[in-house]
């Protein structure tokens, strides 16, 4: 910190990187495990002591995208020799692939709650978004009657517990149709996002100088015009920062989604657990729907470094 | 368009969408509490008055639940402040590679708490777990044994959350004027001087913020508990809700039992929402 350099201040320096590097590595096992486990082979994953050297295989993934069932006996060579290598794999480890009566490879669960997760995410950031910023636009610029109190109202929606917003709405929703249905996460996703992007966004549109837009007005635009060819491009960041967050959200929800869906519109995070049940789980398989699963988030988040603590602070902390 | 008609134009929408899907379905589950309702029954609701919520306050079992989650709210929220503010203080001096550092130690808080919490199912493995393996702990049942499986959890979370006060804590660290610490340099004055008179009052506040909202979190902690553990013992009031709504289908009963866990985050949210106005206004 200071300009003037001790030996004792660069000893205590040294251990404090020492020390960073441990903490580092103790964060990072289970996020590395998950990563090692997903291209284990199955027999690799539960070993004592723990494997870590191995040679790294995708049979997890296969397993992962394909229904499979137990092979009672194995296969004859022949058949064995006509399989595409990642038929190959399955029927290694003493399973074989499920097909149709025509033939044709049975998809395992997966891939559908992967693009359910991504329909619900990407329309209701969305939503949450565009609706978010025009009202961050309205709190900011202009005169609201009673302004903290609906900023207020408009965070404390994001408060509530899923569970107890969920009771009334799984109601509610068994009216009208729309339990697990796609629509109906993404309705409740929009509102949960809404009250974040809102208040997120505030802070964002605040910062930019009200000068622009004056001068904008008094060329002659309207303040529509104004909104859309200033304002917004101003505010692009902001609302890319904001988006990435809602979509972490969305991605990440379990409680409505375990509540909500069950089939038709069911997401990832209630899925997979699902998929461990009793007995002995094969954890490769685990470990690759998690591993995909995480990734997205993992690149979003590198990318958002910046504006990390901002988000989490819901715009109080700026840097 | 006129100002007025424009302001209306952005806010109204955003105040009817979350009036609509928010505090009607509230007001909706509000006459339900006064009922004994079973979803799973097309026999008609019975207005029962206030005896759910009678019930409710008086039933043993429920403030169990509520003790329960006190004592992980308070183990979880304190790991995560001494480890975060721990790492926070390691990282706020010159350390090379500081940024990518400090986000790959975010990466934890941003990711799924169900799906990242189911796999610490396979690290807490009595058998096989690296966890046991790591601190040669033998077969020490981390989830099944009813005294553990609470604490279990809230480790995971501190392992998620930490980096949250971390990443708060940095920011208040950060902000500490340096001319402070010259001056008590010239001054002479110890580390421990320098850190309880210097460092902890100016980065008390942020730091509160992170308390208060990880409490409001962890106060509603669902998803890793219901993961993880199906001990009575690590039954928290999210899962009790849960269960009564949806498993035992007391649809009236729970509505009754949303509304008194609904009052305690609107009350721990106010606390917030003050202390967040008055850092802000600093």
């Amino acid at each position: 910190m200071a300009a003037v350099r001790t030996p004792r201040e660069i000893f205590l320096n040294r251990v404090a990187i020492a020390a960073v590097m441990v903490v580092l590595l103790i964060m990072l096992v289970p996020i590395y495990w998950i990563g090692s486990t997903a291209f284990k082979p199955r027999n690799l994953a539960t070993t004592i002591p723990p494997t870590v050297f191995f040679q790294p295989e995708v049979s997890p993934f296969v397993k992962l995208m394909t229904k499979r069932s137990q092979l009672r006996k194995p296969v004859e060579q022949e058949v064995y020799d006509a399989a595409p290598w990642w038929e190959k794999m399955v029927l290694d480890g003493g399973e074989k692939v499920v097909r149709t009566g025509k033939g044709k490879i049975r998809p395992s669960g997966y891939g559908q709650r992967f693009t359910n997760s991504l329909i619900v995410s990407i329309i209701s950031t969305f939503l949450a978004v565009s609706m978010g910023t025009l009202t961050a636009y309205g709190f900011s610029r202009f005169k609201v009657k009673g302004e903290d109190d609906w900023l207020f109202f408009i965070l404390s929606t994001r408060m509530l517990p899923p569970v107890v917003v969920a009771i009334p709405m799984y109601l509610m929703y068994r009216v009208v149709g729309l339990n697990d249905s796609h629509l109906g996460l993404i309705i409740l996703y929009t509102a949960f996002n809404l009250s974040f992007s809102v208040w997120i966004m505030k802070g964002f549109i605040d910062e930019i100088p009200r000068e622009y837009e004056e001068a904008a007005l008094v060329d002659g635009y309207t303040r529509i015009q104004a909104f859309f060819k200033i304002v917004l491009p101003e505010a692009m960041t902001g609302i890319a920062a904001t988006a990435v967050f809602c979509f972490i959200t969305a991605w990440n929800e379990y409680a409505f989604a375990l509540i909500m869906t069950n089939r038709r519109a069911q997401t990832a995070p209630p899925y997979i657990p699902s998929q461990v049940g009793s007995g002995l789980p094969d954890w490769t398989v685990i470990a690759a729907g998690t591993f995909l699963f995480l990734l997205p988030v993992a690149i979003f988040t590198f990318l958002l470094r910046n504006h990390l603590l901002r988000g989490m602070s819901f715009g109080a902390i700026r840097k | 368009m006129s100002d007025l008609t424009i302001r209306n134009l952005f806010i109204i929408p955003t105040i009817a969408f979350l009036i609509i899907f928010n505090i009607f379905p509230l007001l909706y589950s509000l006459g339900y509490s006064f009922t004994d309702f079973r979803a799973s029954t097309n026999a008609p609701a019975n207005f029962v008055g206030l005896q759910n919520y009678h019930y409710l306050l008086t039933d043993p079992f429920i403030w169990r639940n509520f003790t329960i989650t006190a004592k992980y709210v308070i183990v979880s929220v304190t790991g995560q402040v001494i480890v975060g503010f721990g790492m926070a203080m390691l990282l706020n001096r010159d350390i090379p590679l500081k940024g990518l550092i400090t986000t790959l130690l975010l990466l934890p808080m941003m990711l799924s708490m169900a799906v990242v919490g189911l796999f610490w199912k396979l690290l807490y493995d009595p058998s096989f777990g690296i966890i046991n393996y790591g601190l040669g702990l033998g077969k020490f049942e981390w989830l099944a044994d009813p005294d553990v499986a609470l604490y279990a959890v809230a480790l995971t979370d501190i392992w998620m959350w930490s980096p949250f006060v971390m990443l708060l804590s940095l920011a208040g660290l950060s902000a500490v004027p340096k001319h402070l610490y010259e001056a008590a340099e010239i001054d002479r004055a110890g580390s421990f001087y320098t850190f309880f008179r210097i460092t902890l009052p100016l980065v008390a506040p942020i730091v509160m913020i992170a308390i208060i909202f990880r409490t409001m979190e962890a106060f509603k902690t669902f998803d890793l508990a219901y993961i993880l553990s199906s001990q009575p013992t690590a039954e928290l009031i999210a899962i009790r809700l849960y269960k009564m709504a949806f498993l035992e289908w007391q649809t009236g009963m729970s509505s009754a039992f949303a509304y008194i866990v609904l009052v305690m985050v609107v009350a721990i949210t106010n606390i917030y929402v003050k202390y967040l106005n008055k850092v802000k206004e600093r």
